[in-house]
């Protein structure tokens, strides 16, 4: 990994020297507080360092989007959530965000213009693609060259807003073998933590929904788990952990994959 | 003449039993709460000729998927033998249709006899792979008594009514070879149908004519019955869907999956803290329930969704709780939903038009808590449903009743949500420690 120090500037710090950021990155509360999210957290600032790409974040500013209050069915708290940051955002006229989170990406995409906030959104494997694409980012596979890589579909990104093939294309430039478990697309098989499940005890059942998926992505003895989601991300490593394969297998986010290969 | 008033008496009854019917599912299904669905008609237009007519999510499970598309044509395409049977029944004529058509009615018979082989031979697949072969999905709890009895019932009659077409055509075609056919006589000693020329002659040529025209008419009179039949048994039944897959995909949620519906009741109380010139949505005076905790709190969308289902379970072999075990099971909740509105609709036929409070209501007496916080969210039913049927709505909208109106929901999701209250997180973290990993290592 690269010693340089991330650069992150405030959207007010930004505002107050009179500069105008490109894009806001929208961090989520995993990728503030989650200490194995902050890492892609950081892999995505190292993208964008990297590219030089002029961004700001929220920082305090910055508030759950309300995501799990309205999959658990509590409106109000969403709503409350929504509102304080469409104002923050309003206020400071952001126009275009990325997230490091499908949850933040579908929530501010689709349920906050009902409420006022109206922005281009794209989730960070969609704004790595448009680097690629545009040349802005040059990649190669690094340490992953060769290596099979299973990616696994966030339903947030995939069934609900029908992206599948951001994150594939920019992991088939790390020239990798990238495999696909039979579920996989618009039947993607859920990790077992959206709809507010991470934050509860499943109910009674003969089986956790990750370690279910962890099994169909590890039957592939891949090298690497690829997915796009914080959420995603703890559900499958536990998933990895319960069969003893954290040796063999590693659960990496697509940013990760990118930042380490090319040693951003 | 006798015969030509049976029918009119018969058809008769059949239609009026059926109109009121539908009547009375129709009443059921506007239950539910007014929405106004009319946006982009064309988009809607195409997603019900590609969804419904030509069965493109059935595709995602290509055995079933060619099963159900022979059946589906073979009922389609003879229904115009139908309209023959009721210009016939009518008048007493006997294949009217023939004389004028020439070689496009031996083509069209004979297109109906080659899909009802093929209908008969998926039928009997059907009837093994609920009963033999006992496919997962097929064989849930949710489906003992009445919706097993009902899908093979249905299959059933299917074998009944192919057994009665092949007698009807295929005593005709050993009669018309006699020249003893009530049919008039065009030339040619057979009817050149495709099956029945062949399988007429092997299963009837040692019966006299008399008893020929017996069986010809037991099979012609039996093909009308299990039409009729079909016809009144249609609205107790799953298979209402062959006619509510349409306007069920007309209806369709034409938005991203992961879009769900903003509450605007919920957005007069909070958008006024924000925006004091904020003009409320809903109506102050009518104040309604937050979510759902009966059939009349959902949208007609979602109980129309219910009547549309044909319990084939696609969405619970996908949910991914399902298959972990769990009792969630969204094929249930719409069977539910279902069973639930037919019992309002029967309390208000017995109580003069009036719904008369029953103790009961559909979360509680039918589905469980248990049920409604094991969802994930995931689509993973809503994409499976070949008439796009959606689950998830009825699951959040329970979840926004039990939390808004009940405070009832797991006590873990209690300390999330005054987490998010308090710091803006659903952890416990200060807000102002947000940014603190930027410093970290």
């Amino acid at each position: 990994m690269n010693s340089t120090p991330i650069k992150v500037p405030t959207m007010a710090e930004m505002i107050a020297n009179g500069e105008v950021p490109e894009i806001l990155f929208w961090v989520g509360c995993s990728g503030s507080f989650d200490d194995r999210a902050k890492k892609i957290t950081k892999a995505i600032i190292r993208i964008l360092n990297h590219v030089g790409i002029k961004f700001a974040i929220l920082g305090a500013e910055e508030g759950c989007t309300g995501d799990p209050a309205k999959r658990a069915g509590n409106e109000f708290l969403f709503q409350m959530q929504a509102m304080q940051n469409i104002t923050v955002l309003n206020g400071y006229g952001v126009k275009k965000i990325v997230t490091g989170c499908p949850h933040c990406f579908n929530t501010i995409k689709n349920e906050y213009p009902s409420l006022g906030g109206n922005y281009e959104i794209v989730h960070h494997t969609q704004l790595v693609q448009e680097l690629i694409n545009a040349g802005k980012l040059k990649v190669s596979g690094g340490e992953f060259k060769g290596k099979k890589i299973v990616f696994h579909d966030p339903c947030y990104l995939g069934r609900a807003n029908d992206v599948y093939e951001a994150p594939r294309e920019v992991i088939k430039k790390l020239d990798v073998e990238l495999a696909e478990m039979k579920r996989s697309r618009a039947n993607g098989f859920c990790c077992g933590a959206g709809g507010a499940q991470l934050f509860k005890e499943a109910e009674k059942g003969n089986k956790e929904v990750n370690v279910e998926r962890a099994e169909e992505a590890l039957s592939h003895q891949p090298d690497v788990i690829a997915v796009g989601c914080p959420f995603c991300n703890t559900m499958m490593t536990d998933g990895v952990k319960h069969f003893n394969k954290e040796g063999q297998t590693k659960v990496l986010d697509v940013a990760e994959l990118i930042a380490n290969a090319n040693d951003l | 003449m006798l015969s030509s008033i049976l029918f009119c008496l018969l058809f008769g009854a059949g239609a009026v039993f059926f109109y009121l019917q539908v009547k009375k599912i129709r009443r059921n299904i506007f239950l539910g709460k007014a929405i106004t669905i009319n946006d982009n008609k064309s988009k809607r237009w195409k997603t019900m000729l590609l969804v419904a007519f030509g069965q493109k999510k059935m595709f995602a499970r290509p055995i079933p998927a060619l099963l159900h598309f022979i059946l589906y044509s073979a009922f389609i395409i003879t229904q115009i033998e139908l309209l023959e049977i009721i210009v016939d029944g009518i008048s007493g004529s006997h294949r009217i249709f023939r004389p004028y058509l020439g070689g496009f009615y031996t083509f069209m018979i004979s297109l109906i006899e080659i899909l009802s082989v093929l209908a008969f031979i998926a039928t009997i697949t059907f009837l093994a792979r609920r009963n033999l072969l006992k496919i997962p999905r097929l064989v849930m709890n949710e489906l003992n008594g009445w919706p097993k009895l009902d899908a093979n019932l249905i299959l059933l009659a299917e074998i009944t009514l192919i057994i009665f077409i092949f007698m009807m055509n295929g005593a005709d075609e050993v009669l018309y070879q006699r020249g003893a056919s009530h049919a008039i006589n065009t030339g040619g000693n057979s009817l050149n149908f495709s099956i029945s020329q062949y399988l007429g002659p092997a299963l009837y040529s040692g019966f006299p004519d008399g008893g020929l025209h017996v069986i010809e008419r037991i099979g012609w009179w039996g093909h009308l019955l299990m039409v009729l039949g079909f016809l009144c048994y249609l609205p107790f039944s799953k298979h209402l869907h062959i006619v509510l897959a349409f306007p069920n995909t007309y209806y369709s949620n034409l938005n991203k999956k992961g879009k769900l519906s903003t509450l605007d009741s919920v957005t007069d109380v909070v958008a006024p803290n924000f925006d004091p010139s904020y003009q409320p949505k809903t109506d102050p005076n009518n104040p309604t329930r937050f979510g759902v905790k009966d059939v009349q709190d959902l949208t007609w969308k979602n109980l129309l969704d219910a009547y549309t289902c044909t319990e084939c379970g696609r969405c619970s072999s996908s949910c991914p709780q399902n298959i972990t075990g769990k009792k969630l099971s969204p094929r249930k909740i719409m069977m539910d939903t279902r069973d639930r509105m037919v019992e309002v609709g029967k309390n208000i036929d017995f109580n003069n038009g009036k719904f008369v409070d029953d103790g009961k209501s559909l979360l509680g007496n039918y589905i469980t808590t248990e049920e409604i916080w094991a969802c994930n969210t995931c689509n993973a039913c809503v994409e499976a449903c070949p008439v796009n049927i959606n689950p998830l709505e009825i699951i959040v909208e329970i979840r926004r009743y039990l939390v808004m109106e009940e405070s009832q929901n797991p006590s873990e999701l209690t300390n999330m949500f005054s987490n998010l209250e308090n710091n803006g997180a659903p952890w416990q973290f200060s807000p102002s420690d947000r940014a603190n990993w930027i410093n970290e290592n």
